[in-house]
Order: C-alpha cells, then structure tokens, then sequence
C-alpha cells in the first residue's frame, strides 16, 4: 500500500518533466526565443512536483502510526485504562494491533476486538487518504508548472532557486541532529532530576540503578550518584593511555623522522587497519584473548585479578587508540616548519637530539590535542567497555578490578527496558547527557588548539 | 688565548673537535635507542593486530565447517501418519534409525535412547518435517539425509573437547564418545562447509545459528543508511564550499559538523531512541531506524570528504565554465561536481564500511534482539552483522564463540573489500592536477 504513493509521486515527477519540456520546445518550435532551455523548463516541473509531494509522504508516514494509535486508544471505552502505567497501555495497544492482524492468543475482551477493527479501518483509511492527497496535490501543481511555462519565463532561475533551498536544508540537518540531542536528552534529564535531585546525581557515591518492578518486591532503593560510574570511567581511559599515547608517540617519532620512505608507506596503512576495526571486535578480543591473558598471569602472579578487570577494557582500548594518536602526532611534527629542523641539524644535534630538543617540544601543542581528542574517544567508547568491563559501579581505582564506566551503563539501563518514565531509562538519558557534554568540552577545547597551533606555523 | 691562560704543567684542555668526539658514540647510542624504541612501538602495535587476527582466524575457521550424520531414515506410517502431517513423531523415527547403526545401544532403555538422540541436532526433526511435508509420498520409505549433530558432538569432531579431561567435567560422557565413534567408524559422520552459517537466521542452537537475519538487516540499514546520508551530506558539502557566503551561520554549520563527527556514537543511539522511537512511534529493532542513526553518523564523513573533493578541483575548470556563460549552479553541477565524484565515493564508501561496523546505537534501538526470520523489509524487526556478533559473544553455548569468530570474519572481509573498492577508485579515477 505505501509504495503506491511513491509510485504516484515518480509518475507526476516524470510527467511534469515531459509535459513542460514539451510545451517549451512547441513553443521553441513556433519560432520564439526561449529564456531558458527546454531541460530546465521540464526540471523546474518535476522539482516544483517532487520536493513538496516528497514531504507530504515523509510526513504522512512518521505521523501516521501515532495519529492512529492515539485515535484507537482515545475511542476505548471511558475507564478501561484508568490508572494504568504506561507500560500496560502499550501492551494493550500492542494487543490490538496484534489482534487487527490476525494474531489472536486467548479470548480477548469485546472492546479490544472492537478497538482492533477500527485499527484496521483507521489504517486503510489512512491509506486512501494518502493516496488522494498525493493525488490532488501533484496534479495541483503539474497545472499550475504547466501553465507557468512560457518563452520569457526564467525557468533555470526558477530551478536554481529550488536547488540552492534543498541544499540549505541539507546542511542545516546537521544543526538540527545537534539540536535534536541536546532537547532529547535534556528533556529527559530533566524528567530524570524530577525524581532524583541533582546534587544526589552530581556527588552521590553509589549507583544502583535497580527499582523495584513491581509494589511488593523487596529490592533496593536505587540510588542514582555517578561518582563511582565516572570514576571507572576514568580508570579504564587512563589505562587506555598508559598503552596508546607512548606506543603512539613512538611509533609517530619512527615514523616522521627515522622511518625510510618505502618502510613509512606501508607502516601506515597497516596501522590504520587498527583504526579501521570495528569496536565491537575490539570487546571480543578482550574477552577472548587479553582477559583471560591478564588473569592466568595474574594468578601465575598470586595477585586476585577480576574476571572482567579494567586492565584488559583499558588495554585494548589502549590498542584502538594507538593509530588515532600516532597520526594526530606524526601530523603535528610534520607541521613543524623544516626550518627549525634544518637550523638543529646544522648546528650539529643528531637526528634524535633533534627530535627531542627542538621538532617534538614545537610540536608538543598539536599532539596534546591529538591526546584529548583521544581521551574524548575513550570516554565515549562503548562497545569495548560493554563487552569487557563490569557492570557494578565500584568506588575503586585499581585497575585490576572490576569497574564500569558511563557508557556501560547507558546501554545496560537501556537494553530491553522500554517505558519511558522508569528512572532507569530516565537515568541513562542523564548520563548521556553529561557524557554529551563532558566530551563536547574536550573536543571543542582540542579542536581549538589544534587549529592556533595550525594558524601559529601557518 | 689559551697559550696565555693555561699554566704549565695543567693538562692541555682538549679542542671542541675532540670533546665532540669523545662524546659523539654516546649521542649516537642514545639516536640508536630512540630509534629502536620507536620500532619497538609499531612492533608492538603489529603483534596486536597480528594476536588480534590470528585468534580470531584460529577460532573462526572451525565454524566454516559444521559436522553433519549420514542416515537411513524409515519413515514409519505409524510414527507419522499422512492425516496428521505437519505434525508427528518426527524425532523417534530419526533416533530409530541412528539405533539401528548403533547395534551396542540398548535403546529400549530411556536413557541411552536420550543420549542416542541427543546426538542429532534439534533442527534434524524440521528438515525431515519439511521433506515429508513437501513430498508425502515419503512416507512409508526409507530416505537417506545428512543432518548436522548438536553442539556438543560438532564440538568433539573438531577435537575442541579434550577427550582426557575426567568425565564429569566433560560435556560428553563415555558412552557418549563411544557411539559418536561407532558412527564415525561406519563412515556416517562428515564434516562439509556449513552453508546453514549464511542461509539460516538466528538459533538458540549453535549448530543451526547462521548469519542470514544479520546480513539482511545490514543490507537494509546500509542502504537506508546511504539513501539519506549521500544526498544530504553532498547537499550540505556543495553548499557549504560552494555558495555559502562567509558569516556567522556558516560558521556554526560547520562547528556544528566538525562536533557532530566527534559525538559518541552512543549518544546517537539515544537520539534515536527518543525521537524515533519515542517521538515519532517508529518501530523498535526496525533496520530502517539504524539506517536513519547511522545516516547522522555518517553525514559529517560525507560532507568532510566531499568537502575535500570540491576544493581539489582547481579554478581554472571554474573560470572557464563561467567564462563561456555557465551560471554558478552549472559550473559546480556540471563541471566541478563530476570531477570531484571519485573523490566523494571513496568518502562515501569508507563511511559507509564504519557504519557497517557501528554497534553501540544499534543496541539502543534494539537491534540486539532475538530474531529467528531474515527480515523482509526495512521495516520487520532484525539484528545487523554487529550486534549478531554482539549477541553471540554473550551467548554460554561453546559452539557460539567459534562461529561469533567466523562472523567477526566475515564482518572483516566486507569491510577490507569495501575498503579495497575505495582504494581502487581513489587510485583509478583521482587527478592530480
């Protein structure tokens, strides 16, 4: 049923085009001088017919089903959802929407097999609505392009107009994808510090994000301070930099100074493939091979290591990271103006004195931007942490432990629950927030010193 | 000067060429070390990549394969009448028959005839099922089928279960590994490639588990993915390096993008959980709302590299195309675009392989479910390659950790081509100008 839109929609765009392109050249034909070519006469049609049409269905689509499910669940007989959560509404919806496509299970009430039926109704309704709007609208505006056309109407201006709006849209999605993030997750944030006061969140000490499911269930309070969440966070970044920035800075000072060319061509891509892996990979890695690795070592040792420790999340982080700094790094000395350069090897320095006295101090402002661009990665890294690290928040900084972090914790509050007036859903939003607003400070402060370093050389 | 300074009888202080000298073979120790350092660093770097490949190949190849048994099977009228079909006693007459290869079992008893079954995988009812149900005519004879063995016994024919460990922390017993050995012995038991790997969907059996459900939803999440993300993004490029007049607006689209490029991709995942899901009332595990998430991930990758692409066309081509009459949109679309088309799909390409690998938001939209069908449109519920890999690294079964490293592999192997096909097309079609 939805592809007849669509179809309906190519068909006008393609018979606009035509239409006007001939009516144009007709006119052509009888001798007169056209303003624009016959092309753009056909493209402004089929543009002026595609864009608006293209909306309506796109709009129609995403509002449809909630319309629809709104208008099923207010014509429900008064009092059958009275007091009812969230959560055993959208069962009973999902009970009729099953129930409209035949699934039955049981013998369900007479008001839900009603309510299913004006589902089903509603919906093909809905779909007829649609196709006639459509309809309308198209052959509205195929009249109105075709009547347009004319040998002074300045039709490629008309089109270029068209094109430059669609292009500004295009790129004021990505203001609208910022802004669609900040108004989510502060609208839920916001919902979040409703039930649980800030500073608890703020400067609270234990996280245990388990509510009671039911009344009666004996469960903890839940208790919502992200002090031990960020504090593994933390942990795990900081082991992820032990590993990756001296592998990194090494690898970069090889690579930029001591490396021969044929040697630099392929130690760079290799290393990029570390970059390229996907994290998900990276946690199976972890739990497959570094965990396990550390443990036995561990107990070779007589040390207690934790199962899922930070070192082996941390490590392999580490092992993501190293390509991100070892480029950021290799750049900035490369940006260093060989002057300085060819002055401390003239003075006598050898090449390494070279490298630590004078090119990597220069560059020293780059590569700290190379590192917090990386220490933004690491906290946002999720996969890896999901995979490898624990999931009980811990007021501990020994790596060997078992610590979680933020993004842990988003995804594990967040799998499978739904409802959204949970405090646990509530709370990863919280939490997404400020990893949101954590990471965006370091990449803006990074961004920033990169470029001055940049312009400072430039 | 020196004459006049020095005492007699002092040492003769040494000449710069000299104290250089003397000091030159530690200097050159220490550009030795740094040296060897370094190489030590990218040593290090590669024997992780290399630890990080080879395991996974070492526990991935043996899921390539899956052990299957070769049997005789009566269909008994008995067991399954016609009139009852697609119902029946499916499984008694498969372990009928393995009884009869398997002369030293008592299979009167309960529970050798349990450990004998146990032998099949639960998926060997259904292909008989489907058989008889397809041709009915069947019944009544005996049909000869390979059907693959359970988890455990796959795991044995592979020697991954180290048949000297005591019995009790054995997953199979020793009467267990003797029938195993009797069929193998009559030449029953083979192991081919395991097709079931790309044509089933998801199981809670590892040996019936296959990636078809996960590849389906990737396809479509790609292609969502890249129907938003291609247009948008080379909208938003043009624009922004063609006409966009230098002022404040300008400036914060392209803040904006740098800063999107470096959000974590959890983040989009809660996005998308809220407006999509929450706002807008799309389907939860949907492959087209995946394709909506990582199409804003993607969008900063696109509109980097075509923004790249642009520039490097040089001005010449510009002044002429405006010199003979072109208007400012038909130069770009008509000369500088196609020019600069290598360059955005190599952009585009290496974009899309990064969202191909992308978990995290995924799973926030629930794309980690438990789905046994491929889905047949963007819009049915379905894991992509990543979560599936996710999903079965979570899984207890043994069987799952080779076959998560076979679809680790498999993942790999798409992104190294699409990766190569980028490579290619830079090198084939980019001008140096």
């Amino acid at each position: 049923m939805t592809a007849i839109p669509f179809l309906l929609l190519i068909l006008a765009t393609l018979a606009g085009y035509v239409l006007n392109r001939m009516a144009a050249r007709t006119i052509r034909d009888n001798g007169a001088r056209l303003h624009s070519m016959t092309s753009y006469h056909g493209l402004y049609s089929a543009l002026m017919v595609l864009v608006p049409v293209l909306t309506i269905i796109l709009l129609w689509l995403v509002l449809e089903g909630s319309v629809i499910d709104r208008m099923v669940m207010s014509g429900l007989p008064d009092g059958m959802l009275d007091g009812q959560g969230t959560g055993a509404v959208q069962l009973v919806l999902a009970e009729i929407k099953s129930i409209s496509r035949g699934q039955i299970f049981g013998t369900p009430e007479d008001w839900k097999l009603a309510a299913a039926e004006r589902y089903s109704a509603l919906r093909a309704q809905a779909d007829w609505w649609m196709i006639a709007v459509v309809a309308i609208v198209a052959l509205a505006i195929l009249v109105f392009a075709r009547s347009r056309v004319s040998a002074e109407f300045r039709a490629r201006q008309g089109v270029e107009h068209i094109v430059s709006g669609l292009m500004i849209f295009c790129s004021t999605v990505a203001i609208f994808t910022t802004i669609g993030i900040i108004v989510s997750l502060s609208f839920e944030t916001v919902r979040f510090l409703d039930r649980v006061p800030l500073t608890e969140f703020l400067f609270g000490l234990n996280w245990e994000p388990q509510i009671p499911l039911r009344e009666d269930q004996i469960a903890a309070e839940g208790a919502f301070g992200w002090i031990p969440v960020i504090l593994g966070t933390i942990v795990i970044t900081v082991v992820a930099l032990l590993v990756a920035v001296p592998v990194g800075l090494f690898s970069a000072i090889y690579l930029n100074e001591f490396a021969p060319r044929k040697l630099r061509a392929t130690i760079k891509p290799v290393l990029e493939i570390l970059a390229g892996v996907p994290t998900v990979v990276y946690g199976f890695f972890a739990i497959l091979v570094v965990a396990p690795a550390i443990r036995s070592f561990g107990q070779s040792l007589g040390v207690d290591v934790a199962p899922n420790t930070a070192l082996a999340a941390g490590g392999v982080m580490g092992i993501m990271l190293v390509p991100f700094i070892s480029s950021f790094a290799d750049d900035a000395l490369s940006a260093v103006p060989g002057a300085l350069r060819d002055a401390a090897l003239g003075l006598g320095a050898t090449r390494a004195e070279m490298m630590t006295t004078v090119l990597f101090p220069a560059a020293i402002p780059g590569i700290v931007g190379g590192v917090l661009l990386a220490v933004s990665r690491a906290i946002g890294e999720t996969m890896i942490v999901v995979m490898a690290a624990g999931l009980i928040a811990k007021m501990t900084i020994n790596p060997l432990d078992s610590v979680t972090t933020v993004t842990v914790q988003i995804v594990t509050l967040l799998i499978g629950d739904t409802s959204f007036d949970n405090p646990k859903t509530l709370a990863a939003f919280a939490l997404g927030m400020m990893l949101f607003l954590v990471t965006l400070m370091i990449n803006v402060f990074a961004l920033r010193i990169v470029r001055k370093y940049r312009e400072a050389y430039d | 000067m020196s004459d006049i300074t020095s005492a007699p009888g002092a040492p003769t202080p040494k000449s710069s060429t000299e104290l250089v000298a003397a000091s030159l073979k530690r200097r050159h120790r220490k550009e030795a070390r740094l040296k060897w350092i370094g190489l030590g660093a990218i040593g290090v770097a590669f024997l992780m990549l290399a630890i990080l490949v080879g395991s996974l190949v070492s526990s991935g190849w043996q899921a390539f394969t899956q052990t299957h048994v070769t049997l005789e099977v009566f269909v008994d009228p008995e067991e399954i009448p016609e009139e009852r079909l697609p119902r029946g006693g499916f499984d008694d007459a498969l372990g009928a028959s393995l009884g009869r290869m398997l002369p030293e079992a008592d299979m009167s008893q309960r529970a050798v005839r349990k450990s004998v079954e146990r032998i099949l995988s639960n998926g060997a009812q259904f292909k008989l099922r489907d058989m008889v149900v397809a041709d009915p005519a069947l019944i009544g004879k005996t049909i000869s089928m390979r059907v693959p063995v359970s988890d455990p016994y796959d795991q044995l024919n592979k020697n991954l279960i180290d048949r000297n460990t005591p019995e009790q922390n054995r997953r199979v017993k020793d009467n267990e590994i003797a029938f195993f050995d009797a069929l193998k012995a009559q030449g029953a038991i083979s192991k081919p490639l395991n097709w079931a790997l790309f044509t089933n969907a998801d199981s809670r059996f590892p040996e019936l588990a296959g990636l078809k459900g996960a590849l389906a939803g990737s396809f479509w999440a790609l292609l969502t993915c890249f129907l938003i993300s291609f247009p948008l993004g080379i909208g938003a490029a043009i624009y922004l390096e063609e006409f966009a007049p230098k002022n404040k607006l300008s400036d914060f689209i392209e803040v904006n993008i740098n800063n999107l490029a470096a959000v974590p991709s959890v983040v989009f995942g809660l996005l998308a959980l809220a407006v999509f899901i929450g706002w807008f009332g799309l389907p939860r595990s949907a492959p087209f709302v995946g394709g909506l998430t990582l199409a804003l991930m993607t969008m900063p990758t696109i509109i980097i590299a075509t923004r790249a692409a642009l520039k490097s066309v040089p001005p010449s081509i510009r002044e002429a195309a405006l010199g003979l009459g072109a208007s400012k949109q038909q130069v770009v679309f008509q000369h500088v675009l196609p020019l600069a088309m290598p360059g955005v799909l190599t952009g585009t390409i290496i974009g899309l392989a990064q969202a191909l690998g992308e978990t995290a938001p995924l799973l926030l939209i629930g794309m980690n479910a438990f789905i046994t069908s491929a889905p047949s449109s963007p819009f049915d519920s379905a894991t992509a390659l990543p979560t599936q890999i996710f999903i079965w690294a979570d899984s207890p079964e043994r069987g799952f950790v080779s076959r998560t490293s076979a679809a680790i592999l498999i993942l790999l192997g798409f992104l190294v081509a699409m990766n190569a096909v980028a490579i290619y097309l830079r090198q084939k079609f980019e001008k140096k100008w």
